[in-house]
């Protein structure tokens, strides 16, 4: 569907070229007070200031790293390109990622920190009401030979290997956000934000390994050690414990004699967050 | 005549709209409440506090799913997706029917997220019906059909909308859920007389009744949901109680909403008819 035009109504042509006054005409009744084309433009309207705020709400990163002008060009893009093929909303972002990737004149000289951005924030989406398996206990692994063993993670935590560290970028848009303070004048908050969040998007890219997942139902960003990350994405994949932990430390510059007490601090870690969790029945036979 | 076989033979009252902006308000104060609508989409996730939250409103209160996205009147199947978190959700919530809106909203899986008017015709109330019973059939409990506010009406229409919702509750035997300000929406928006869709309505399918505010602008009225309920759509729930008896109403507010009380209050306004209508009803 095409979008508004800059003033918010409806196009004057049709995709086709056709006038919309016809096209409106041709199949919608007019009354006393309004057109065809104007009883179908308040319907155009509606569709695109819903989806265009939800998209926002969602992408309040982006939209800082980008700035308003550009994220409305790049929303109106999106959103014309890829439009809900959902049931929900909460969806509409779920081909940001690989739009971007595809089409980078959208987000312009800032393209990878966007990317990054908007894996951030869907990562955040899907952590936040991503399913939860029960969690693994001691008890679960009773017999169990450690050298072919297969931790399963909660299918909530998400792994991201960025760039840029866009946790603390995001952060930032969020202690900015207008509910954070209540007892500023806007004008003062928007300079205050426009400030904090300039200074965060202009560093230089120094990639990280960001865990994104839950405790107490809310989404936290956790930092990991690269060996970390490596070991847990070999978990993800179902490679077995060795096998993982084999790749994990591959070109690692930890020194081997301290390698053990990682591990052990990570598992320890990982296990009180509760990200390991018990197989499916199904997964558990195979 | 309201305990029917379209709200599973239940008799609730006065509900309100479960929204986030008042969950901590019910959660700590657990205020007495009859009933919650929840609208089922921002809960057929796989976990996360949405479901938690649900459940816990679930230990203390009973709830209503209401849909805004199945869309009986677009022309494709249900989605099988869509069907099988709802079911999924129909379990948790134990909920004794479900509703969504008479409208149509898709086109070959993409979505509008919008509840667009149907064309009033004898083909469409067919095979809306015939997603309702597949719905119905699917989700084993009974399924409510809502009237939405419209802004457009089509040149092929071949009958009101009143009309037209008669047609599709009958060849689908389902129940309604009738917007009173729904239908004062769009009595203003098409010049037509709101007391003659709500005299034409089969009282006896009535499972519940929605009542809210709109916005007012020059030409035509949006369904906005951010106001109180305005006295013209007072007067048309009044008599829509005079004709079903008392029936399941819940309070719409979904847009600068107000504390929980003021809302609760507003709904409880609607305590003044029901105790009119059984007065009337019992001399």
């Amino acid at each position: 569907m095409a979008p508004l035009t800059p003033n918010e109504r409806m196009r004057r042509l049709a995709p086709d070229g056709r006038p919309m006054r016809r096209v409106a005409a041709g199949f919608i009744k007019p009354n006393d007070r309004l057109t065809s084309f104007e009883r179908l433009e308040i319907y155009n309207r509606q569709y695109w200031f819903r989806i265009l705020s939800g998209f926002a709400e969602d992408f309040p990163g982006v939209r800082v790293v980008l700035g308003d002008r550009r994220f409305d060009a790049l929303s109106k893009a999106y959103l014309q390109q890829c439009p809900s093929r959902s049931f929900t909303l909460r969806n509409l972002g779920s081909r940001l990622e690989s739009w971007l990737r595809a089409h980078p004149r959208w987000a312009g000289a800032r393209q990878k920190l966007v990317v990054d951005m908007a894996r951030l924030e869907w990562a955040d989406i899907e952590a936040f009401d991503g399913k939860a398996e029960p969690v693994l206990k001691p008890e679960d692994l009773a017999g169990v030979d450690p050298g072919g063993l297969r931790l399963h993670l909660q299918p909530y935590l998400q792994l991201l290997d960025l760039r840029f560290p866009v946790d603390d970028l995001l952060l930032a848009v969020r202690q900015d956000s207008p509910e954070d303070s209540q007892d500023a004048s806007n004008a003062f908050n928007e300079r205050r934000k426009h400030k904090r969040v300039a200074a965060v998007a202009r560093l230089s890219p120094a990639p990280i390994f960001l865990a994104v997942h839950r405790v107490d139902y809310s989404v936290y960003f956790r930092r990991l050690e690269p060996e970390e990350f490596a070991i847990l994405r070999r978990l993800r994949q179902g490679k077995s414990l060795n096998q993982a932990m084999d790749g994990g430390f591959r070109g690692s510059k930890i020194p081997r004699d301290r390698r053990a007490a990682a591990l052990t601090q990570w598992f320890h870690n990982w296990a009180a967050l509760g990200w390991f969790c018990r197989p499916e029945k199904r997964s558990a036979k195979s | 005549m309201p305990a029917n076989r379209f709200n599973n033979f239940t008799d609730y009252g006065i509900g309100i709209g479960l929204r986030a902006t008042h969950y901590n308000h019910i959660l700590t104060r657990k205020p007495v409440v009859d009933w919650f609508e929840i609208i089922s989409e921002n809960f057929m996730v796989d976990g996360g506090r949405p479901l938690q939250i649900l459940d816990r409103i679930l230990e203390q209160y009973r709830v209503v799913q209401h849909g805004v996205s199945m869309y009986f009147g677009s022309a494709e199947r249900a989605n099988r997706e869509h069907l099988r978190r709802l079911k999924d959700l129909v379990k948790r919530t134990k909920t004794p029917w479900v509703s969504d809106h008479l409208c149509w909203g898709s086109v070959d899986g993409r979505y509008t997220h919008d509840l667009l008017p149907m064309p009033y015709t004898f083909e469409a109330a067919k095979l809306t019906a015939q997603k309702v019973r597949e719905v119905r059939d699917f989700l084993e409990v009974p399924v409510a059909v809502e009237n939405v506010s419209s802004y457009a009406e089509f040149h092929v229409s071949e009958m009101s909308e009143w009309e037209f919702l008669n047609e599709v509750v009958e060849r689908a035997d389902c129940g309604i859920l009738l917007d009173v300000n729904n239908i004062y929406v769009s009595s203003q928006n098409h010049s037509f007389d709101p007391l003659t869709y709500v005299n034409s309505v089969p009282a006896e399918r009535v499972a519940q009744i929605h009542i809210a505010g709109h916005s007012k602008y020059r030409k035509y009225i949006l369904d906005t949901h951010d106001h109180p309920v305005i006295d013209p759509v007072w007067r048309l729930y009044s008599r829509a109680i005079e004709r079903v008896g008392h029936t399941a109403t819940l309070l719409e507010w979904d847009d600068s909403i107000p504390t929980f009380k003021e809302v609760h209050d507003e709904a409880l306004k609607a305590n003044k008819f029901l105790a009119s209508a059984a007065l009337a009803r019992a001399v």
